[in-house]
């Protein structure tokens, strides 16, 4: 498939932000329950969720660039009984807005406690909110893979890995950019973070590569026996019905060498996962912001690369007519 | 239930693309709006078509055979495009099993043409919406027309009548006898969309090929084998005749 920047962005933007929400909420978890301490509702949650918001803001935005009529680009959420796509469009906003009540309850003071336990734990009602924007995150991640593996004849995609991958690897991001924002904050969460930061992108490592196996083990079900229903073993096109380009020779070929995409796939296998994981762990043990910062960056940039190999590696089946495959 | 179709006939398509430039012309002036087509006298012409004729060599030399196939939407039974599509831009309707696009929905996210394994959805560069064969809905429809031309336009166009036209559950139509008696078949029939446009094969015709015909007898211009050279070091013709 021929990879757009404006879906890669999106799907990088906010696998970040839902990773940097579930740490803002499984903080706020863990201290309502006495594991860590209370956390500062300002300068922690609000500001988490001012980063969760432009990460998100920023996706939708980029995501407006893949559409050729973004005004009408409301209607999008009117079939979510069917299409995956739709319930992505759905779910983003939804997770904006618990977004902004969960930072904004923080911000202002707003909460009630719901239910105090008999131990004396009080959940509140921010916690609800973060429940819910939790589960609305994860949910998000299932829509945004979906997206990719309903897709039954583009066999590199139509596997549960698709799902598995955007939702750990937007974890992993959002846990190390957690890292970098607690070392500017909140400096004790350094330490939880980084080491899940560093857990999430092994286990991230661990799915990508099964799927980068799986994918290089892939027979796929169409040839061009079947494409054309004729059993003959050599076939070769002569003409391709057009003479110039057109738009299907366009949209599902990435139109570069097997050595670029050789050199994105190592570029994203070492940006997305060994470099972070040291930097994380450099930056962890001497408590700097700058290092943290920085792993959180390459990490984006080799999901970018990440993000680019996923579209690229898909194979259409409709290249079969245009003998691309 | 109706659901109209195509059958092409691969036995007679010779390639004219008769059926692409009728198919162009039709729906650039009608429902669909005018389709893209740019620099087309240019290094790279680009444009919007609803079909088009591939042509495929079967076989190797001198036992080949040149299949032209013409290609459009092909009206699945279980759309794949239509069940993704965000805003229910793309539907098929029920009447007559027709999958289309409705133009004032289309956002143009281009998620159909990524679910239909057959590349039969075009995005429009200029109205930016997706753009598909239509099975000529505002022809077929049009009592304005006389009824034996009530047709999409590429059956109505094609010299060798290789396309056949109509509905494909009734099993007394002309395409379902067609489909039933000469093993019409549907394309890339292992992702279960069910194409309602068939394709009848080509039928077998038996060519003895003699030796003679592949390799020119009398090879006036020498072109199947060079002409015999001397070599450098041989006398040539000033060699012998000087004195």
């Amino acid at each position: 498939m021929h990879p757009a920047f404006s879906v890669i962005f999106l799907t990088t933007l906010i696998g970040a932000a839902q990773g940097l929400f579930l740490a803002l909420f499984v903080t706020q978890w863990f201290a309502t329950v006495g594991l860590i301490a209370p956390q500062d509702s300002v300068q922690f949650y609000a500001m988490g969720n001012v980063v969760v918001l432009v990460l998100l803001g920023l996706g939708l935005f980029a995501s407006f660039f893949h559409l050729g009529r973004p005004e009408r680009a409301w209607r999008s959420a009117t079939r979510w009984r069917t299409s995956w796509l739709s319930r992505e469009v759905i779910v983003l906003p939804a997770l904006m807005g618990f977004s902004f009540i969960h930072g904004a309850m923080h911000l202002l003071g707003w909460d009630a406690v719901l239910w105090t336990t008999a131990g004396g734990v009080s959940f509140t009602l921010s916690l609800l909110v973060g429940a819910l924007g939790a589960l609305t995150a994860l949910a998000l991640f299932i829509s945004t893979g979906m997206i990719y593996a309903c897709i039954k004849f583009l066999q590199e995609w139509a596997s549960p890995l698709t799902v598995v991958n955007f939702t750990v690897l937007g974890i992993a991001s959002g846990f190390t950019l957690a890292t970098a924002f607690a070392a500017a904050v909140s400096p004790e969460l350094v330490h939880p973070f980084g080491i899940s930061a560093i857990a999430f992108t092994a286990l991230g490592l661990v799915t990508r590569v099964a799927a980068l196996i799986r994918n290089k083990r892939l027979k796929h079900k169409s040839s061009l026996q079947t494409a054309i229903g004729v059993r003959h073993t050599h076939i070769q096109q002569k003409a391709q019905g057009a003479m110039g380009g057109s738009f299907n020779t366009r949209e599902f070929f990435h139109g570069k060498s097997d050595a670029v995409v050789k050199t994105v796939l190592w570029t994203f296998l070492l940006l997305t996962f060994p470099v972070p994981m040291l930097l994380v762990w450099i930056g962890m043990t001497a408590e700097a912001f700058g290092v943290l910062a920085l792993a959180f960056a390459v990490q984006y940039l080799g999901l970018v690369c990440e993000r680019w190999f996923f579209f690229a590696q898909a194979n259409h089946p409709q290249n079969l007519y245009y003998q691309t495959i | 239930m109706t659901q109209l179709a195509l059958v092409i006939d691969l036995n007679v398509c010779v390639g004219c693309h008769a059926c692409v430039t009728s198919c162009k012309e039709w729906n650039t002036s009608g429902a669909a709006g005018p389709m893209s087509d740019d620099r087309p006298y240019g290094k790279d012409p680009t444009g919007t078509f609803f079909n088009r004729v591939q042509t495929f060599e079967i076989g190797q030399f001198p036992n080949t055979e040149t299949v032209h196939f013409p290609k459009s939407c092909l009206h699945c039974e279980d759309a794949p495009c239509v069940p993704v599509c965000p805003t229910g831009a793309s539907h098929k309707r029920e009447l007559d099993g027709i999958v289309l696009v409705d133009y004032d929905k289309c956002i143009g996210c281009k998620y159909c043409s990524w679910a239909c394994p057959y590349g039969a959805r075009e995005l429009d560069e200029h109205q930016k919406v997706m753009k598909k064969c239509t099975l000529c809905v505002d022809r077929i429809y049009d009592e304005a027309l006389p009824e034996r031309e009530r047709k999409p336009a590429c059956v109505m166009a094609c010299p060798t009548s290789a396309r056949l036209y109509g509905d494909v559950h009734d099993p007394d139509s002309e395409v379902s006898v067609a489909i039933r008696e000469r093993g019409g078949y549907a394309l890339m029939p292992e992702w279960g969309t069910k194409p309602a446009n068939h394709y009848l094969p080509r039928q077998k015709a038996h060519v003895r090929i003699h030796e003679d015909e592949l390799v020119r007898a009398d090879n006036p211009l020498k072109k199947e084998r060079k002409k015999p050279m001397p070599d450098k070091d041989s006398p040539s013709l000033d060699d012998v005749t000087s004195w």
